[in-house]
């Protein structure tokens, strides 16, 4: 339950943004379901409360308060701009029920694109000081290394897309890359399929196979066997690239010291520098604000299975001594879901979230 | 009286009251064809009468100590079935998988790797995500999130799903199927790696339910004698 203390720190937490130039805005607790589906998939229902309303369909109670924000920035927002809120969101607890179902955040986001640098360090500076009072214990990341290693791999286009698309699921992007690294042989049925289409049309075997049924048309199995062709006769993913991918998902130090094996690997993947240029360039400003990179935790890949928006810079705040609890407060840079959002338009943007339910009890 | 729920009709009914009278629990319905009444023979326990699907919320609920379902419906209808339920026994029958299929025309589709990119591209050329029909919503949901598929969405279908595909409200199914005939006549194919849970009739124990010495004494002798086999 949320409780009064728990509101007192929550607009304590406020003032604090509101002080630092954030325009106070409001968002609706019912959100359209539609947005938040086309976002994250169906995985959403398992963590949201869907519910019905006559008019407006399918809604869900709130389950966080950026994608709302954003919405509302690229509909009439004007750049740059700076926006805290605070209020309720809704999980549905399907795996740990101990965990509550409606909690309080305040949050703070950027929209600004001048310095994406200086913002990161100033939303990470802004939250660190909030929650000094706590001691709480900071963590960092940035999944634009990683999208850039992606985009550099010396493969196919398609490749390429299905890798980032699957940046967020680490299973299944495991399994693209162990069958694009040449490590899992086709199976037998593929095999046979891809045979028979070196000297068959694909709508010849199509009509073989049964009764068409659905909306998925002969046009469109028809394009992906073509698909399936091409990406038999390319070439697998040359082990030098492979390892940086699989380097950067294992590194975990403190944010200084990655930089030198950053520029290392570049090395083998050119297209990584101007990533490795950017998190200098942070680590710097973030120094600036007195947060020292040599005793920042990194790990790129960090904030990889959290929300699908994240593409740079990811923190974390943990409560010292209570790794049961989870994150006092998460952010990170979401430049793309600007884009997705936006109509056409887009703006750098980063934020983060306090969870000042979490604070109760804490020293 | 130790509490068990049993299906109240049809074939598993039957093979329910087989499975426990194999066993020296002779199992009746009582009354008239239309009443919900039953009762056993052998030992100190109240049969009630229930629908499949509610036995797992009735476990859950601790109105029950015993309960005869579907190890399926059990991880459907439970959030943490197991700290719930104990399964005590599989019974050797009501045997369904739940598995995905999809058109056989898919010839570019055999496994979860294929309906992932499949799914990609339709949502690209339909503007909206590919459409799995079905009544295990939770099941499907964290089957498909574990290996990591996306752009998909489920329709709920509450029955005659084979048929959604055909009819263009799904554009392919999860379902229950025992023989997969119903599967071939409606031209689908089950995904090599699509089996999500092969269920079978069970018997479960509720680990909520509230019991005095002399029902847990009942209980554990019930647990010896089931145990035997037939």
């Amino acid at each position: 339950m949320i409780s009064a203390a728990d509101r007192a720190r929550a607009a304590d937490l406020m003032q604090g943004f509101v002080a630092a130039g954030a325009t106070p805005v409001e968002t609706d607790i019912l959100q359209p379901a539609g947005t938040l589906l086309d976002l994250y998939g169906e995985d959403i229902r398992g963590r949201a409360f869907v519910t019905h309303d006559p008019i407006a369909g399918e809604t869900m109670l709130r389950p966080d308060f950026t994608v709302p924000v954003v919405q509302r920035h690229m509909a009439e927002g004007a750049d740059p701009a700076r926006y805290c809120y605070t209020g309720e969101v809704f999980r549905r607890q399907e795996v740990d029920e101990g965990r509550p179902r409606e909690y309080l955040q305040v949050g703070f986001e950027v929209f600004d694109g001048s310095d994406p640098a200086a913002a990161d360090a100033e939303v990470f500076d802004l939250i660190a000081r909030a929650l000094a009072p706590w001691e709480a214990v900071p963590a960092t990341g940035d999944l634009g290394i990683l999208i850039a290693a992606i985009a550099g791999l010396t493969t196919s286009a398609r490749r390429r897309a299905a890798l980032k698309r699957h940046l967020w699921r680490p299973a299944r992007f495991r399994r693209l890359m162990e069958r694009y690294t040449g490590a899992i042989p086709p199976t037998h049925t593929r095999g046979l399929l891809l045979e028979q289409l070196t000297h068959t049309a694909p709508e010849t075997l199509i009509q073989a196979a049964g009764t068409a049924v659905g909306l998925r048309g002969a046009g469109e199995i028809a394009a992906r066997t073509q698909a399936l062709a091409e990406d038999a006769g390319t070439p697998p993913i040359a082990r030098t690239e492979a390892e940086v991918i699989a380097m950067i998902l294992a590194m975990d130090g403190p944010m200084d010291a990655a930089l030198s094996p950053l520029r290392d690997m570049a090395v083998d993947l050119p297209g990584l520098s101007p990533a490795v240029d950017r998190l200098e360039a942070r680590a710097e400003a973030l120094a600036r604000r007195g947060h020292d990179p040599a005793r920042l935790s990194f790990a790129p890949a960090r904030g990889r299975s959290a929300m699908e928006y994240y593409d740079g810079f990811t923190f974390t705040f943990a409560a010292p001594l209570r790794p049961d609890l989870p994150p006092l407060a998460t952010g990170g840079r979401y430049d793309a879901l600007t884009a997705v959002l936006g109509d056409g338009r887009s703006i750098p943007a980063v934020g983060g979230v306090i969870r000042p339910g979490l604070l109760e009890g804490l020293a | 009286m130790i509490r068990l729920g049993v299906p109240s009709k049809g074939r598993l009914m039957e093979k329910t009251f087989d499975w426990f009278g194999a066993r020296g629990l002779t199992l009746s319905r009582t009354g008239s064809d239309r009443e919900y009444a039953g009762a056993v023979e052998g030992a100190e326990v109240a049969l009630v009468l229930l629908s499949a699907g509610e036995i797992p919320r009735e476990l859950a609920a601790g109105r029950i100590h015993l309960g005869v379902t579907g190890s399926d419906l059990v991880r459907e209808k439970l959030t943490r079935w197991e700290d719930k339920v104990e399964a005590v026994a599989p019974m050797g029958f009501g045997h369904a998988d739940l598995i995905l299929a999809v058109p056989k025309v898919w010839i570019d589709v055999d496994t979860l790797d294929d309906l992932d990119a499949a799914a990609a591209q339709f949502r690209a050329t339909h503007g909206h995500r590919m459409r799995i029909a079905t009544k295990y919503h939770r099941l499907v949901r964290e089957f498909l999130q574990q290996n990591g598929v996306a752009d998909y969405q489920l329709v709920d279908s509450q029955g005659a799903t084979e048929g959604t595909v055909l009819n263009h409200t799904a554009e392919m199914i999860a379902d229950i199927t025992s023989t997969g005939e119903t599967l071939r006549a409606n031209h689908l194919k089950v995904l090599a790696d699509g089996l999500i849970h092969d269920s079978q009739a069970t018997l479960f124990r509720s680990r909520t339910a509230a019991m005095d010495s002399a029902q847990q004494a009942t209980l554990n002798d019930l647990r010896a004698r089931l145990g035997r086999g037939g």
